[in-house]
């Protein structure tokens, strides 16, 4: 006989099939492993989002505008978190949410369903990973910062980094409730319906007229760009605890949704 | 619920739309056997496996799964499955798609050994994406045994696979059977229901419209098929007592009979020069037919 093909056990009790914890966290881990090199693997996804924030930035705050936010810290303040918060949004609504619509179109994302799959397993992993890209285009800013005149401390830059990597998981769960709608042709454009809109018009780059300050109060890119201000201690609107609740509320009502419908038609 | 089964649909019906995919089905798989799900394109063969696998509520019915409702982790960690329509994740390779999938199962085989016994240890390095369509089929199935499953559900598992390949695969079901696993396989190739299957069911628009192993159900078609060399015409013959059907080709007279041993004796007594006589049941492949045209 085979020693891989052993006999099946056939004695145990029919439903029982202990899997030791220690086995189901390793199953954790190795999902997140591999995702991370699915990730590693797809240069053209990830170099524009990790090289865009950075790059825009040293293009505006220092070869074209330069010279006027030198004598403007508060310009220059406003320019480094608005692109530091642009940089948030990438990773978490295209990378979570075309990648779950992708893998719902292929069937990858049914196969794991009919496979004992912890619970959640994927979509941690995909999480985590949208957090460790944003830490990465993180350090792009914090490596580009010095070069656009920014007074910023360390702690405050960690602080800064800290407040936005936590707050790429409302964008994740946003992307989230896209892919679980999406195919996977469409998600891309159905993303930009959102990201486009969420990028001009939630006063991070330049500030809203009055008309247009209903859009930023639902805007989950306005809250964290608000907290940003308030991580590194600079005057922003409205009170933290307040940005808070909205982008957890946009997370948790985002994930719960999607969960419902991907439970429902998968 | 039976006892003996690992996997069962009681009384299940499932509609999309208007559609019905599943009425009233009965299903069970049963330890230590292969079953082999058979039925013509839309008969409901994969959404059946979808509802054992809890992919799919039923609308009536129940589906349960090593006792339990299928759509929990437990149950399905003594499951293998291999999907019709699954994309593995085209950036990983063959070995890192297994090892990913090992790490679900409480014992499972190491990911070296799933692809040894599956014909794939030369693609464990080769990246998933750039394999060919009958290459991808091969690493499913390996996926689908890393676990040391108690049951494999196989869905259309030798699609597009060479001779070689299936061979592989049937050999390797085989040796599985033997070990205890219990395996449910759907298949459109009869030939592959009649070389694994200890038992069939066949459905047809969504209903069991007959089970039992393969000669079972071969013998659920009467008719059997007289083929010789004979000087006497098909009109002749056409008009005997039992013979139903008869042509003529280049390899001689074919007559389907209800009752063979009768037509034979005639067709000895009335031709001595008669020759090359061979009489057949009728084969799975026969019986499919007729059992899915009754069903219409």
């Amino acid at each position: 006989m085979n020693p891989v093909l052993a006999p099946i056990e056939t004695s145990e009790a029919v439903g029982s099939k202990a899997m030791p914890s220690g086995r189901v966290l390793r199953a954790y881990a190795v999902e997140a492993k591999y995702e991370s090199l699915r990730m590693m693997r797809t240069p053209a996804f990830l170099a524009p989002f990790l090289a865009l924030p950075a790059g825009l930035y040293l293009l505006f705050a220092v070869l074209l505008f330069g010279a006027e936010i030198a004598k403007d810290p508060k310009a220059g303040l406003f320019t480094f978190i608005g692109f530091s918060v642009f940089g948030v949004l990438g990773p978490g609504m295209f990378g979570f949410g075309v990648s779950i619509a992708m893998e719902r179109e292929t069937g990858l994302y049914t196969l794991k369903r009919a496979l004992p799959m912890p619970p959640g397993a994927s979509l941690i992993a995909k999480m985590l990973m949208s957090m460790l890209f944003v830490a990465a285009i993180m350090a792009t800013m914090v490596a580009a910062a010095p070069l656009g005149h920014l007074r910023l401390g360390a702690v405050q830059l960690l602080s800064l980094s800290l407040v936005n990597i936590a707050g790429s998981l409302p964008f994740c769960a946003l992307g989230f409730l896209v892919g679980s709608l999406a195919s996977g042709k469409a998600a891309p454009a159905f993303v930009n319906l959102l990201y486009l809109p969420m990028i001009y018009l939630s006063g991070i780059f330049f500030p809203l007229p009055k008309s247009m300050h209903w859009f930023a109060a639902i805007s989950p890119a306005y809250h964290l760009d608000q907290l940003a201000f308030a991580s590194v201690g600079a005057a922003n609107d409205g009170a933290a605890a307040l940005h808070v609740l909205v982008l957890a509320g946009v997370t948790l009502a985002c994930t719960m949704l999607a969960l419902r419908r991907l439970a429902r038609v998968g | 619920m039976n006892n003996h089964s690992l996997a069962e649909l009681v009384s299940v019906t499932k509609r999309f739309g208007a559609i019905v995919a599943l009425d009233q089905l009965d299903l069970d798989a049963r330890p230590g056997e292969l079953l082999a799900v058979l039925g013509p394109n839309g008969a409901g063969k994969t959404t059946a496996i979808s509802l054992l696998l809890g992919l799919q509520q039923p609308d009536s019915g129940s589906a349960r799964l090593f006792g339990g409702p299928p759509n929990l982790v437990e149950p399905r960690r003594q499951v293998g499955v291999m999907m019709q329509e699954a994309a593995l994740a085209p950036e990983l390779r063959v070995r890192e798609q297994i090892d990913l999938a090992a790490s679900y199962y409480p014992d499972p085989m190491t990911p070296d050994d799933a692809l040894e016994i599956t014909g794939t240890t030369a693609l464990r390095k080769r990246p998933y994406a750039k394999l060919s369509a009958g290459q991808k089929r091969q690493v499913q199935f390996a996926l689908a045994v890393v676990g040391r499953p108690r049951l494999l559900f196989l869905d259309e598992p030798t699609v597009g696979l060479d001779i070689q390949s299936r061979e592989m695969v049937w050999a390797t079901l085989r040796r599985l059977v033997a070990d205890g696993c219990s395996i449910v396989l759907t298949t459109h190739y009869l030939e592959e229901a009649e070389a694994l299957a200890d038992r069939v069911a066949v459905l047809a628009k969504g209903r069991l419209i007959a089970t039992g192993t393969v000669s079972e159900i071969r013998g659920l078609v009467v008719r059997k098929q007289i083929t010789c060399r004979t000087t006497l015409s098909a009109e002749q013959v056409a008009a005997w007592p039992d013979v139903q059907t008869v042509t003529r080709d280049q390899h001689g007279l074919h007559i389907t009979a209800s009752n063979t041993e009768n037509v034979v004796r005639r067709l000895l007594a009335s031709d001595e020069d008669l020759h090359d006589l061979e009489v057949q049941r009728a084969g799975l492949a026969e019986a499919f037919t007729e059992l899915t045209q009754e069903a219409k």
